[in-house]
Order: structure tokens, then sequence, then C-alpha cells
């Protein structure tokens, strides 16, 4: 994305595919993230998706609160809610109650979406809400220094766990099946073309869509944990990583320590703004019947 | 008609199309109330899993369009400041019904308390202003939610109803108009094409920018992040001053228009008594009580209490010798009244620490002693 100053200034440069998207006055320009972060990677893939469904995107509001992930909204060029840490699926649940024909997507961290905001988020999987959280896992929290988040996994070393982490991590998209998201896919960084066809999966469901994003963040996670660069993190998502239709013919020891990856689940369930909104007219054509 | 029966009235009678709340002693019979009503007027009650979500929903519905409230206690107002300083830094407008109980902490659930008058209004991190106003019966429960959704969509602003366990619980006869006697404000609107549209530029002297809702087309970014009238984060003094400044003024630079106050026995009086909510029903009945034994003490009562309506105490001080401030917390809206009037009157404080309401009689005692 440096590539924006160039064509701002009418240099002939070939521009990056995603620039039409970006906020002319965003912060920072280009943007805030380290080199070789994932969240950049998960900004394309959402465009890309978007692109691809053709939506009109004066109808597609991006959501998101604290964090590196969180910041994802404040670029996108049109209309972006960057709300309070944790509780950016409350204000996107209030957004699709009042304008349901709006495509709501979250991006959330690690920290946000499970620490802080982890009461939000079984709530708002319960509902069935459609909204698509575009979950960015990258096991710690980068924006503030890289401490240990949620799903940061057991004795590895984060600015806050300087002995190994103490806690086990959580499986998030477990999580989320029990908490009743009815889309729910786990992918890394490196799967660009499956992150995006999932996204799109996601916004296509009628109801809550859990899109966990495993992501390499060099800087903290990787520097700490001696994984190496960007390149070299990518590399450990990918071998660490097993296909879901692998990982169900392999025993828990040989699964131990492993990201298993696909589509891990959807169903069809009564999303809850068009329910509120049935229910709504029912209630009302009762009271004028009296 | 309850009291909490008729804000629920007020709301609907106001527009309000999303009620999200947390069932909280005693401002419950609000939510239970919406639960059925709102969705026969077309509109939708959520039940948030706890405060901070139930006011970022409304945030999210009213940021959609929508007039939104939400209704808790002050325990409840705890919870959701996050959500609070964030309505006031991006200016969404929302209505929270604060029914206050006894406290501090869980305290007394369904007891009465004024504690909550410092907390509305600064209970979130740092600086910004919002509107507090205080009905002391039924009828005002009704009048000042729908005044309360008037001044949320005027000035883009959180409105609290700063109402108590009594009040919310008292039960007394409600007038409620026919809707085309009702004033009703909405949101101004960019009257400029999107390409034009500059989000938080404010260009009339009320210093409220017009607010297009998500899906209209203009490009909304809407972030509680420091920023530049375009929308833009910063982090350097004259944006950050400019902005803080611009949200302060545009509630106290109209505390004057702002201000509900009602007065009586102002001639000729000598002494006064300043209350607001439910004690201000005993004041008023021992002001009334004097003045027929031939006392000259007039009664204030403040109905908005944030913006403070300095001018309209100022006025009073000026008339009288002491102001007896009655209020059922240690003595807090006192400070304010001190700080308007203690040039020119003094200011005396009558704190009760909840459960139990002044009794006129206590109120009497406490001015007859200055006349002896």
């Amino acid at each position: 994305m440096n590539a924006k100053r160039k064509d701002v200034d009418g240099s002939k440069e070939p521009k990056h595919p995603v620039l039409k998207h970006f906020r002319e006055d965003s912060p920072g320009t280009p943007h805030l993230w380290c080199p070789g972060c994932g969240v950049g990677q998960v900004w394309h893939y959402t465009t890309r998706a978007i692109e691809e469904l053709g939506l009109d995107e004066n109808k597609v509001l991006w959501v998101g609160g604290s964090g590196c992930t969180g910041r994802m909204c404040t670029y996108w060029h049109k209309d972006f809610f960057h709300t309070l840490h944790g509780r950016a699926l409350s204000f996107a649940t209030g957004v699709k109650l009042a304008r349901p024909e709006l495509t709501v997507l979250v991006h959330s961290g690690d920290g946000e979406c499970v620490a802080i905001g982890g009461n939000h988020l079984i709530h708002a999987a319960r509902r069935n809400v459609d909204v698509t959280l575009i979950a960015v896992n990258n096991f710690n929290y980068g924006m503030t220094g890289g401490q240990f988040s949620p799903t940061t996994p057991l004795s590895v070393y984060t600015a806050t766990s300087p002995f190994g982490n103490p806690e086990e991590a959580f499986n998030l998209s477990g999580l989320m099946r029990e908490a009743g998201a009815t889309y729910i896919a786990r992918w890394t960084t490196v799967h660009a073309r499956q992150v995006i066809n999932a996204i799109k999966k996601g916004i296509q469901n009628k109801g809550f869509s859990f899109v966990e994003i495993l992501a390499q963040c060099p800087t903290q996670y990787g520097r700490r944990n001696k994984l190496g660069g960007a390149v070299q993190m990518m590399e450990w998502l990918k071998s660490n990583s097993v296909l879901k239709e692998k990982a169900e013919k392999m025993s828990p020891e040989e699964l131990k320590g492993k990201f298993i990856l696909g589509e891990l689940y959807s169903a069809t369930k009564p999303e809850f703004s068009e329910y509120m909104r049935a229910m709504a007219s029912e209630a009302a054509r009762k009271a004028e019947d009296g | 008609m309850q009291g909490n029966e008729a804000c629920m009235e007020g709301a609907l009678a106001a527009g309000c199309m999303l009620f999200a709340g947390y069932p909280i002693t005693p401002a419950t019979e609000i939510a239970e109330l919406m639960a059925r009503r709102l969705p026969q007027a077309g509109g939708i009650y959520v039940q948030g899993e706890d405060e901070l979500a139930s006011l970022g929903i409304v945030l999210g519905a009213s940021a959609s369009g929508w007039k939104a409230m939400t209704a808790t206690s002050g325990n409840g107002i705890c919870l959701m400041q996050e959500e609070i300083g964030y309505a006031a830094m991006t200016e969404i407008p929302c209505v929270i019904v604060d029914a206050q109980r006894a406290g501090p902490g869980t305290g007394i659930a369904t007891k009465s308390m004024q504690g909550d008058v410092y907390q509305v209004r600064y209970g979130s991190n740092a600086d910004y202003s919002i509107i507090a106003l205080a009905p002391s019966s039924p009828q005002e429960m009704f009048d000042l939610t729908i005044e309360a959704f008037n001044y949320a969509e005027s000035y883009r602003t959180p409105v609290f109803i700063l109402s108590d366990e009594i009040v919310s619980h008292m039960r007394e006869r409600v007038t409620i108009p026919a809707p085309e006697k009702i004033r009703l404000v909405d949101r101004k609107k960019p009257e400029v094409p999107p390409e034009q549209f500059v989000p938080f530029r404010a260009p009339s002297p009320d210093g409220v920018p017009p607010m297009p809702s998500f899906g209209d087309g203009y490009a909304l970014p809407i972030s509680s992040f420091a920023r530049t009238e375009t929308g833009r984060p910063v982090t350097d003094y004259q944006s950050q001053t400019r902005l803080v400044q611009r949200l302060w003024d545009k509630i106290e630079k109209h505390a004057d228009s702002i201000a509900m106050v009602e007065t009586e026995g102002m001639e000729d009086a000598r002494a006064a008594v300043l209350s607001y909510g439910s004690v201000a029903r005993a004041a008023k009945d021992a002001a009334r009580k004097m003045r027929l034994q031939g006392k000259p003490v007039a009664s204030m009562r403040l109905i908005t209490l944030w913006p403070f309506p300095d001018e309209r105490v100022r006025d009073l001080a000026k008339r009288v010798k002491t102001i007896f401030v009655p209020e059922m917390n240690v003595g807090k809206m006192v400070r304010e009244v001190e700080r308007v009037a203690g040039k020119y009157a003094d200011v005396v404080s009558l704190p009760k620490l909840g459960v139990d309401i002044h009794t006129p009689a206590e109120i009497q005692q406490a001015v007859e002693r200055m006349f002896s």
C-alpha cells in the first residue's frame, strides 16, 4: 500500500488492487500495521470477497473495536463503525436490527472478541444475528506490545508470560459451535482463496458467521517465540495445520498442537433481526385486531 | 399510571423504535412494558446480555437512524459508562433512564436515593457534557421522556432521565395528549450530497453537525478517536482542543435554553428551598405551608439538572438571603448551588442518605430556624 502516495501524486505506477477501497483520509496513511503483519492480508481478502459478491459498497458496514484488527474498519472507504474494545458485536447487532438490508462485517482480534468481548461473542452467536465476524487470531495482543491472550497456547512466551503462558488456549471455533453460530470456518493467512470464499459464504449465510483466520504477528509473537519473520511464521502456520477431513482420521496424540482448518460447521436457524421483525408485525396485527 | 409506565408511554409517543436493556430494580417495569408494547408499535425490544451490550445495541440502532433508549439503575450506569463516553464523543443520540436506588454498591434495590447526579455527568473518562432531566411525577416521566428524545436528537448527545425508585414506582394520573399535540424533534440530516459532506463539521452556530445514518451513502466514519472534522484520527493539541471544546460548548453554551426550572413564591421571598426529583414534592409542600403562615419562602425545582441552570439559580440567589438544598444524598447538587449562588446568598445543605425521603416538616423545621 506504499503505492498510495504515488497514486495521489499522479504517478504512473500501477495501483495496488485494494487501494480503491481505501479511505483517502485514513490515519497514519498508508496504515499502522507492522511489516509482515497478517491483518493487512485479511483486509485485502475482505475487499476481494465484497468485490466478488458484487455488493453495493454503500450498503456494506465495517465494524471494529480496538487493537490491530479492530483498526481494520477505519481504512474502509465507506461507512465504518469503530466502536469500543470488545463491544463491536453489540453495536453491530443494533445496526442489523435497525437496518437489516446492510451487510455487517465485524473484524476482531483474539483479545477483543474472546477476552474482553467474550460475553458478547457467545450471545451474538446464540442469537444468530446476521453478522459476519472475521476473527483474526494472532495468539496475542499485538497493539499493546504482545501480551498473552485467551488464544495463546500453553507455555509460550509473551510480554506478560516471561516464564511461559500458564493458561490453556480457547478453541474459538468449538466455542462458536456450542454457542450457536450457523457458519464456522477456520483458515490461515496463507490460504488466500479459501479465506475469500469463507468470507463470501459468511456474508451469504443468513445468520451469525464466524470466520477465524490464524495470522502471523512477527513483531511480537514471532519474535518472542523465535518463529522467524513473516514468511517463516506463515510456513509455521501452514506446517502446523491439518485439514478437517484429514484430522478426522487422526488420533488425539497426532493432532496435539495442530490447527484444524476448513469449513467446520454450517446450519440453518432463524435469524435474529428477521425473527424480531416477524414477531413485531404479528404483534402489531394482533394489537389492531384487539 | 406508574412512573415507569408513563416513561414507556412517553418513549412510544416520541417515536422510540428500539429498547435494549438488562433487568434491574427499580427500572425493570420499563423493560417489561417495552417488551410488550414496542413490537406492537413496529419496534424492537432486545434484552442485552449485560448493560454494556444494551447501550451498545442502542447506539448501533441510533447510528442507523432509529430513536433508541435503555433504562437501568445506578449500578447499571456504572457498567454503561464506557458506552456513555463513546456516545458523547461520537455524538450518537440516545436516551438513558437512571431509576436511582440506594447505594453505593448493590445498596438497597427497592429504596430511593439521588446518589447518581454526578455519576451521570462525570462518570465516563475525560471531558464531555450531557443533558440530565429530573422528573418528580409520573406525568413528568411521560413529558420529560419526550423532551429527552428531543434534546438527544437536537444536540446529538446522551440524555438522562434521572428518576428514582419513588418517582418510578409512584402511581398518579397522567394525561397523554393527542399525537398531533406533541412536539417532536428529529436529528438534522445533511443537506449536501455525499461528495461535499464533511462528517463532523457543524455549519450552524449550535455546534451540532448534521447526522446521516449508516447505509445512506455518506461514507460515515464513526470512531471515538480524537478526530478532525473529516473524521480523521489525530493526536495534536489544536484538533483535540477544537473537538472537545465543541462537544462541551454545544451543550453548555445552550444551558439557558435547555434549563427547565419551576418556581413558586418568588415575590418578596427571603428564603428559598431548591430541590429536584422526588424530594421536590416535599420541598414544594414545605414552602407552601410556610408561605401560608406568612413566611416568605420560595421554592425552586430544577427539572434540568445538567447542564446546570446557572442563570436561574443566580437570579434566585440575588433575591433571597438563604437557599436550602434538601437532597437524598450527602449533598451533591448543593455544590453547584454554592458555586453559582455563594456570592449572593447563604447556601444550606439538607442531606438525607436515601431510603426515606425528607418530610415537609423536616424541611420546614430547618428553614424556620432562620426566621427565629
